[in-house]
């Protein structure tokens, strides 16, 4: 690709939101949440201060320390003179000292508490298509269970033949299968529908992860356990302090549900379901039932909290639609961003994620202009269903002049990733979850890089 | 001798199957089992025990009964520390009540009464999942008592309806023939050969900047901590001197068995940090006043046992954590209110002790 112009009109920032706009940003979430308190966030905000934006703007992201000259050739580094720790001084190991701020974080005026709360994948800092176990965000709704895995037992009972108590054990022994799938909570990007509120990546698009699961496939399941013909529904359940439940189409089930108990080759972390979790893929996330300890299987919707009150989208006629479960096809440019911003001008490439709740991503276009322009992005082998997919748009040449960054997924169904206004019109700015919207940031003549909203 | 099985082959056929004819060609519904070392069968007693969801016609309601009249002492006890005693919540907890007509507000209030459309999810949910921390601790006629309540508070049934097994399917919530199947994909405009990629629009006009909006926590993370701790409390330091007498005395408990019995507390209360959740902080408790914690509104009762100098000794401590409402009874005084902690207190003496052992050890000053 040839290098890309700067558009030249577009430079100046030509509307700010106002006051009322900063009052009435949603911050609903998915949570338990119904709205914060204004005056809360307010006292937040005083604390926060200027510094918030600055900080936020990527300036303390890793490797911006200045090098030292000791360790630089003609010199020879300590490391390449002096032992360093033998095998087995870290028996489990962690992420070099360095990489200490790649952490998920959390948003703390978003919900109650910690344990029924949400936090955030740091997209920023990863390459490739798979999302480190210890870095996968967190979803709690009473916080995560410690079970206790020679304890563990799945049953599942209701309109089967013959109900029946797994242990982890019984899991195991069955013929296992692996795949990589995405996980996606359902408000991801819930705070951003009125407008651009959150200035990174990590918070406006890191309720998603991509792992390759092990399991038993729940078809098999079922079929140990005979499901009666008027059947049409599953209860799916955990085992933690919420008892999370959902109800779960049968066809689905029967098609590529998985009960796993292995994520990245290791067991399940705790936070992510251990011992064994429900894998939906393409799925909301909050199908995918951690701790899973029981199957109901039945011939009616149940009609959970988080399936009625809960993971419905109001729409602007006040009706709500229910059982939204797939994941509409989505992508995100993950550097520059704001937490990466454009250290020097000239070459740059675009990286950026990709995926679809419906199949295989097809194609990303790119723009470096805020979509007048769009260049079909490289997509990066190897490219999975319901999975994430690494896009790249390689020899972009920043001349210093503001861009206006932007990624649009086209899925194998034919599905074009919506700008927000069009899903606005159909949606309104009420409905929390499912916003797929195609993101902006903005970088600007300093190289800071910001999110922001085009008309 | 060994049985060579091909399990991958019943599983390819009926995929295929699936496809078109989901429920009725289901390899799922055929008879015999493959793995039939693999798994138990549930006894009666295992599924009854387990099986505690209820749907909207009534299926899976337990035996019992309870009404509104019943159910409002239970709730002031036991939920009303979060949701507020008319269910208009405190702090960022649920909204229970209310709401009603603003769906196609600006800020709509999601509530049971407004927005919630099966009287079955409000028994399904409190009985599996509250109270926050306490789950399943409720009997059935409990959970059907506050139901009931809850209904009662958003004027849908009336005080004296007696809610069970026979009516929970019949009761008609507001809102509920107000939701719709999911229609996406939706949003469409343009199909994939029509996409614009050269000269799409004229000009690019920023509407929107979160930069200006300025919530996002500090990456570093500090910042945004101090700007929490400041919007909420800080641990008293005048506390500090006796605190640290206190712990002196000896710990009998086990702090790591303490730390267990703590998940208890944990829903209301941090103590390792000075941060207010619904319950005050218990960061540097031991030795200081009661109803002393900056930024935490107290009852009534607690305020007066601010004046009256109550001190966090082991010895009080222990006593209010085994009966919370008796202490405050006879030690604060029976005309002074009550506690707003919903907590009915730990029975075990061992776990009382591990308790203070685990707060002396973690909260620190």
């Amino acid at each position: 690709m040839k290098k890309t112009t700067s558009p030249a009109q577009s430079g100046s920032i030509q509307a700010t939101p106002s006051s009322s706009d900063k009052r009435d940003l949603p911050a609903d979430l998915a949570s338990d949440l119904n709205a914060i308190d204004p005056g809360r966030r307010r006292a937040l905000l005083a604390g926060l201060g200027a510094a918030g934006g600055a900080a936020a703007a990527g300036l303390m992201a890793p490797g911006r320390a200045m090098a030292d000259p000791a360790n630089l050739p003609p010199n020879v580094a300590e490391w390449s003179q002096v032992l360093g720790p033998g095998v087995d001084a870290f028996p489990y190991g962690m992420p070099s000292k360095y990489e200490k701020t790649v952490i998920r974080r959390y948003v703390e005026w978003l919900t109650a508490t910690p344990e029924s709360s949400i936090n955030f994948t740091p997209l920023y800092a990863l390459d490739g298509i798979v999302t480190p176990n210890g870095l996968c965000f967190e979803r709690h709704h009473g916080g995560a269970a410690e079970v206790v895995p020679q304890d563990y037992r799945l049953m599942i009972n209701g309109m089967v033949d013959r109900p029946l108590v797994f242990t982890l054990d019984d899991l195991k022994r069955f013929p296992p299968e692996s795949r990589f799938h995405f996980l996606e909570c359902a408000a991801n990007g819930g705070m951003e529908w009125r407008g651009a509120q959150l200035n990174g990546v990590q918070f406006t698009h890191g309720m998603v992860h991509c792992v390759q699961y092990t399991g038993v496939s729940l078809r098999r399941l079922l079929e140990e356990a005979g499901v009666k013909p008027k059947a049409k529904w599953l209860m799916v359940e955990g085992g933690d302090s919420a008892g999370m439940n959902r109800t779960l189409p049968l066809d689905k089930a029967l098609d590529d549900c998985m009960i796993a108990y292995s994520m990245n080759g290791e067991r399940l972390r705790t936070e992510q379901g251990y011992p064994a979790r429900l894998v939906v893929p393409g799925f909301e996330g909050n199908m995918w039932v951690k701790w899973i300890r029981r199957i109901e299987v039945g011939d009616g919707a149940y009609m959970a909290r988080e399936e009625t009150s809960k993971y419905t989208d109001l729409m602007p006629d006040g009706r709500a639609r229910r059982f939204t479960w797939e994941m509409d096809a989505k992508s995100v440019i993950t550097s520059p961003c704001p937490e990466l911003p454009c250290k020097q001008k000239g070459p740059q490439v675009i990286k950026g994620l990709a995926w679809s709740g419906r199949g295989k991503i097809a194609r990303v276009d790119v723009t470096v202009d805020g979509g007048r322009n769009w260049h079909q992005a490289r997509l990066e082998e190897p490219i999975m269903s319901k999975c994430l997919t690494r896009f790249y748009l390689d020899g972009w040449e920043w001349n210093g002049d503001p861009a206006y960054l932007q990624s649009r997924a086209i899925d194998e169904t034919g599905y074009v990733q919506p700008e927000m206004a069009a899903l606005q019109a159909v949606r309104g700015v009420n409905s929390i979850y499912h916003n797929n919207a195609i993101q902006t940031w903005r970088i600007n003549p300093t190289g800071e890089v910001e999110n922001v909203r085009l008309a | 001798m060994s049985v060579w099985r091909n399990p991958m082959k019943r599983l390819t056929i009926a995929a295929g199957a699936a496809a078109v004819l989901v429920f009725a060609a289901s390899g799922a519904q055929a008879g015999e089992r493959m793995f039939p070392a693999l798994g138990k069968i549930a006894t009666p007693e295992q599924i009854k025990a387990w099986d505690i969801d209820v749907r909207p016609d009534g299926a899976g309601a337990p035996a019992g009964s309870g009404t509104a009249a019943k159910g409002e002492p239970i709730y002031i006890e036991k939920c009303a520390a979060c949701h507020g005693d008319f269910g208009e919540a405190r702090g960022r907890y649920p909204v229970l009540v209310g709401g009603h007509d603003t769906l196609k507000d600006q800020r709509p209030e999601k509530t049971i009464g407004s927005y919630w459309p099966y009287a079955s999810t409000v028994f399904d949910y409190i009985k599996r999942a509250m109270p926050f921390g306490e789950a399943q601790t409720l009997t059935d006629d409990e959970v059907y008592a506050l139901t009931a309540f809850l209904l009662n508070m958003n004027d849908v049934i009336d005080s004296d309806f007696v809610l069970d097994a026979s009516t929970i399917g019949k009761v008609e919530m507001p809102n509920g023939d107000k939701f719709f199947e999911d229609p996406r994909p939706d949003a469409q405009p343009v199909k994939v050969a029509d996409l614009c990629m050269k000269d799409c629009k004229p000009e690019v006009k920023v509407i929107g900047r979160a930069k200006i909006i300025d919530v996002t926590p500090d990456k570093g993370g500090a910042k945004a901590k101090a700007a929490a701790k400041a919007a909420e409390a800080s641990a008293p330091a005048a506390d500090a001197a006796p605190a640290a007498a206190q712990v002196a005395a000896a710990p009998a408990g086990d702090p790591e068995a303490g730390k267990k019995v703590f998940r208890k507390c944990m829903a209301c209360h941090n103590v390792d940090k000075a941060k207010n959740k619904i319950g005050p902080s218990l960061q540097g408790v031991m030795g200081r006043t009661a109803g002393t914690v900056d930024g935490f509104k107290y009852s009534n009762a607690f305020q007066a046992a601010k004046d009256q100098g109550l001190k966090w000794t082991d010895e009080n401590l222990a006593a209010f954590v085994a009966k919370p409402k008796d202490f405050v009874k006879d030690k604060i005084g029976a005309d002074k209110g009550r506690t707003r902690m919903a907590f009915a207190g730990l029975r075990k003496e061992k776990e009382i002790e591990d308790l203070i052992a685990y707060i002396k050890e973690a909260s620190g000053e």
